[in-house]
């Protein structure tokens, strides 16, 4: 009698490959991660691997150290990327000169709204950040109660890849400190959602009040429990008379 | 004599109140944090982090757990993490104090220019234009003036804006300024340094 199969009916996959499925050329596909710091590393290994090519990336960096999303970039698989810093990307700034790749950047906290508005159905909202600045051309500004903002659009993406600590096969997420950064706010902006979990568990296994990115968001899970995880600035102190 | 590095870091960190929420900028801001009593103000990272503490020590630094500078911290008892919407809603809602950040330019009006350079490299936006906006004081750590002497204390930023009309105080190795409209009001100079020094390194009235 249930004969039409729900979207949240077996999220698990046996592999990468599996997960990306109907990942095409010319889609727009956010991918978690601030700078190298929670990075679905295996799904973004899987994307090069499918040759889907002509991608809009929408990510905080696009990469850094030639790893993570830099090796899109090198792939030649990104027409665009939606951005807020590129910082000393190499990848990334010699392809913009070489006019190969288009970058838009957009204020950090403006960018991540814009995801949040389109996983919340809102289609634009107004903000304070970048009134006066380059960032406000071509937009409407609008004054309310005294003070000027500027409308920004809602940015929805075809498919979100975003890591995760823990899953359950429902797809109920929980991350690690701060690998959680844009990944849980894109996942509510995609049509298809693929996480990338560090362990999978069982549906219980997380507390209801635990739960940081409900199963609602999530699509497809692969488990991955291997990971490089890169630093790209280890900072350390000292220990206080040298003991261990 | 001028600020040293560390002088001015001090120096700026006098400017967090007890029990705030403070953000310090990627650089020279982020050594401020060395200069505060334990457990007098919360240190917010606008990746996702409040109640940062400092740099762990060797061996235990974590890959997933960074500042906005991806540089490995740790987290305080009490410290929260959450996503980048959330991030910034703090921000922009004006729920985070102050923000000591760094500067290319302020204007006696207080402009901020501190994420381009004309005819540089992009380097993208980041946090800067939000920290901005969003934190209910804004103070600048900056170098008086470039290498080549040219002023970074002006009467109009001829670099791209960050945000306008927002930055409160301005301190450089050569003293602390406030930003008052028609110029800089002098708050004080660093030890022996000479106010006719100040006024010719600085692009508009010394007040």
């Amino acid at each position: 009698m249930f004969s039409v199969q729900g979207r949240h009916h077996h999220k698990v996959r046996d592999s990468v490959a599996a997960a990306l499925d109907g990942l095409e050329d010319g889609m727009t596909v956010m991918v978690g991660g601030f700078g190298l710091c929670g990075n679905a590393e295996a799904l973004i290994a899987g994307v090069v691997a499918r040759g889907a090519k002509d991608l809009t990336l929408v990510s905080n960096n696009a990469g850094a150290m030639g790893k993570g999303l830099a090796t899109w970039l090198r792939a030649g698989i990104v027409k665009k990327v939606v951005c807020s810093y590129l910082g000393t990307n190499e990848d990334l700034h010699s392809r913009m000169a070489a006019g190969t790749i288009q970058v838009e950047v957009n204020p950090q906290g403006t960018l991540v709204e814009r995801m949040r508005a389109a996983g919340a159905g809102i289609p634009a909202f107004y903000t304070p950040t970048g009134v006066g600045t380059v960032v406000e051309e071509g937009k409407e500004v609008k004054e309310l109660d005294g003070r000027r903002y500027i409308m920004e659009r809602a940015l929805p993406a075809d498919f979100a890849l975003v890591r995760a600590r823990k899953v359950d096969r429902f797809g109920n997420v929980r991350f690690f400190r701060t690998a959680r950064n844009f990944s849980p706010v894109m996942a509510t902006a995609a049509r298809t959602t693929v996480v990338e979990a560090d362990e999978l568990v069982d549906v219980g296994a997380i507390d209801p009040d635990d739960v940081h990115l409900p199963g609602i968001y999530v699509h497809r899970i692969v488990h991955v429990p291997e990971h490089e995880d890169p630093i790209e600035f280890r900072t350390v102190r000292k220990r206080p008379g040298g003991a261990a | 004599m001028t600020f040293s590095k560390e002088d001015m870091a001090r120096r700026a960190a006098a400017e967090i109140p007890a029990g705030s929420i403070v953000n310090l900028g990627i650089g020279l801001p982020t050594l401020c944090a060395d200069y505060l009593p334990e457990g007098h103000a919360y240190l917010h990272s606008e990746n996702g982090l409040l109640g940062m503490g400092p740099f762990p020590f060797e061996g235990d630094e974590h890959p997933q757990l960074i500042n906005a500078g991806k540089q490995t911290v740790t987290v305080l008892p009490g410290g929260s993490t959450f996503d980048s919407a959330a991030s910034f809603a703090m921000i922009r809602g004006g729920h985070v104090d102050l923000a000591i950040l760094g500067a290319m330019q302020v204007s006696a009006k207080g402009d901020l220019a501190n994420w381009a350079v004309p005819g540089g490299r992009v380097m993208g936006i980041g946090g800067a234009m939000d920290l901005a906006t969003g934190c209910r004081r804004v103070v600048a750590l900056m170098q008086h003036a470039t290498k080549e002497g040219e002023h970074k204390l002006v009467r109009a930023c001829t670099y791209p804006l960050t945000a306008t009309g927002v930055v409160a105080r301005v301190i450089t190795e050569l003293g602390v300024f406030d930003p008052v409209g028609e110029g800089f009001r002098v708050v004080e100079l660093a030890p022996g340094v000479d106010r006719d020094k100040v006024a010719a390194l600085t692009g508009a009235a010394l007040l």
